[in-house]
């Protein structure tokens, strides 16, 4: 039982989310295992953005709980996720492009020079970023010809390449991609899920929302299917077809009919009071 | 193999399409690319044209290239120039200032009245005070209450100018201090003076030039301009950063209330009207982009030598005064159109 939690990298239990008398989210159950890669898929509207904001910070839910490493946690802003080593990369491509792909990379969390330069004129250490950056992207196999090249510069594919590497740069924990390959081409998607999956081989864990079912039966090891507000199941795309997702998905088929794939019992993940 | 090819590719290459590529329509396309390339960098087409206005008039006039017009053209740039920083910043973060002409006389007549019977300093102090709390009621209005900067500052523009002419009765205030008026002065070089104010333009253009390129306070600055919400959604305190932008431009104004009793040592409550179209002449032709997030302040120094210059040198020329305001005016069209020539008020 221990073991199963202490797999987990973050989950959520019981979450509820109100928007006046819409009820977006209710009870919703969330888990993703350490160094996975987990696609959430639902319908329009079945609340799957809800579902990451809660997780992000962006909202605050009404009720249930986030653990991260099983501990219980909460976040009130974006940035309280971030400095838990939750980084997002959101549908609208979060990238400055006329900025250069280092001042992308550490925009918000820009380094200074040592010593007096730095403390005193506030001098930022560009050099230092760069070089990082450019250690970054190599090591993620995105090859830029350099760092100090506008993000304007760069193909929609290499934009998303860098939004993907700053968020595997600064997430220790967990890397949340909202429909990363939206506006890309085929060969354009197939490079940012060979990057999404060196993301994941580097040890951290992926969320993936997308709306593209073989995109999510080539890169996903599981699947959380979401519907009108919660998890309807966690299914494994080695054992469930494409089309019975989908009808989980749209309702045609019971949560029930797929092989469950969770990790964890709800009951033992679940916060003692439920029960009480 | 594993490596997926993400090398980068030209600028301007995206834009290429390959069937667009033959025939007749590849001229326009190339010429765009080499434009691109050497555009890319915003001070290259202000500098161009000062260059060319330089060599044209020195061409076309004896008195134009010599040290004490050159001394003179500094002299005539220095209030809209320290002017055109703060306005720069403003316009940086997709802003605008109609506002900073009249806070800027605002600062000049609050010590040029109080130096009557006070001290130089004090005043100066109080001229200093004044335009960085006007000027942040503008960031306030703009980011607290979310009013569009064209509509803000224009409202603040006509309050200021008329509560200048109410707070001095409409009179001007001659500025006796020899403090106050310091910056009109300078050491001699042979028969050219080099005005303080000259001196003090040119630190101050260095000193923000640093802040915008050195710090992570002027990187944020360009990101904010770029794309807020871009901004923002990297944890940048867009609403603090804005904020800043505009209290700081106050400074800049306050300097440039310095500069204008150097320049014409009487604080006019009903002086330098249309300083505020000047200060944007300056910038746009400056190269820094009304959409934000381009250019800075170098184009800016160089945006404000060429409408003096231009100015000036049309003057020696014998060339009636509503011919300069047409080519000035002219400009500005040019530097606009070119700003949307190269898609760089594209949205991203």
């Amino acid at each position: 039982m221990i073991s199963a939690a202490s797999a987990l990298a973050m989950h959520a239990t019981g979450l509820t989310k109100r928007f006046g008398h819409v009820v977006a989210m209710e009870d919703a159950d969330f888990e993703l295992a350490k160094g996975e890669i987990l696609a959430v898929v639902g319908d329009n509207g079945a609340g799957k953005t809800t579902l990451i904001k809660t997780l992000t910070g962006a909202l605050i839910p009404d009720g249930g709980q986030v653990f991260l490493d099983g501990q219980p946690i909460s976040f009130s802003t974006p940035l309280d996720a971030r400095r838990a080593g939750i980084e997002t990369v959101y549908q609208e491509l979060a990238v400055a492009t006329q900025l250069d792909i280092a001042q992308n990379m550490f925009l918000g969390r820009e380094l200074r020079k040592p010593g007096l330069l730095g403390v005193v004129f506030r001098q930022l250490d560009k050099k230092q970023m760069r070089r990082l950056a450019a250690e970054r992207m190599r090591g993620l196999g995105i090859h830029i010809r350099s760092t100090s090249q506008a993000v304007e510069t760069l193909s929609g594919g290499q934009r998303q390449a860098v939004a993907v590497a700053r968020a595997a740069a600064w997430g220790r924990k967990v890397v949340i991609l909202d429909e990363p390959t939206a506006a890309l081409g085929v060969r354009e998607t197939q490079r940012v899920l060979d990057l999404i999956r060196r993301v994941r081989d580097q040890g951290l864990s992926v969320v993936l929302i997308s709306h593209s079912m073989p995109e999510v039966f080539a890169i996903a090891d599981r699947i959380h299917i979401h519907r009108l507000g919660r998890r309807a199941a966690v299914v494994s795309p080695r054992t469930t077809a494409m089309s019975d997702v989908v009808a989980v998905m749209t309702g045609a088929l019971k949560p029930d009919g797929v092989v469950s794939a969770l990790l964890a019992s709800p009951a033992e993940l679940a916060p003692k009071q439920r029960f009480q | 193999m594993e490596g997926p090819d993400l090398t980068g590719r030209a600028p301007g290459q995206q834009s290429l399409n390959p069937t667009a590529a033959a025939g007749a329509a590849a001229l326009p396309s190339v010429l765009r690319l080499r434009a691109l390339g050497l555009f890319a960098y915003p001070i290259t087409g202000p500098l161009f044209a000062l260059i060319v206005i330089f060599v044209v008039f020195s061409l076309g006039t004896s008195t134009f290239m010599n040290a004490g017009n050159m001394s003179l053209i500094a002299q005539q740039s220095v209030v809209i120039g320290t002017l055109a920083l703060g306005q720069t910043l403003i316009v940086l973060v997709s802003g605008i200032d109609l506002a900073d002409g009249a806070i800027m006389v605002l600062g000049t007549v609050v010590a040029g009245s109080y130096a009557t019977h006070g001290d130089a300093l004090t005043a100066l102090l109080l001229a200093f005070v004044v335009c960085v709390i006007v000027a942040s009621v503008n960031g306030l209005v703009i980011t607290k209450f979310r009013l569009p900067p064209f509509i803000a500052t224009l409202g603040m523009f006509t309050i200021v100018a008329a509560g200048a002419r109410l707070y001095t009765q409409s009179r001007s205030f001659p500025i006796t201090s020899d403090f106050l008026a310091v910056l009109g002065s300078g050491p001699d070089f042979g028969a050219v003076t080099v005005t303080f104010g000259s001196m003090l333009w040119v630190l101050l253009t260095l000193a923000l030039g640093y802040a915008l390129n050195e710090t992570a306070w002027g990187v944020r600055v360009y990101a904010i301009g770029n794309s807020p919400s871009a901004a923002r959604l990297n944890g940048v305190n867009v609403t603090r950063v804005v904020f800043s932008v505009y209290a700081l431009a106050g400074v800049f104004y306050a300097f440039a209330a310095w500069q204008a009793l150097g320049r014409t040592p009487i604080a006019d409550p009903s002086g330098y009207q249309i300083a505020n179209l000047d200060s944007i002449t300056a910038v746009v032709i400056g190269g820094t982009s009304l959409f934000g997030g381009r250019g800075g302040v170098a184009g800016t120094f160089a945006g404000t030598l060429i409408v003096v210059a231009l100015k000036n040198g049309l003057t020696q020329a014998g060339i009636d005064s509503l011919y300069q305001q047409i080519a000035t005016g002219a400009l500005v069209m040019l530097a606009v159109g070119v700003d949307q020539y190269l898609g760089r008020g594209q949205r991203a």
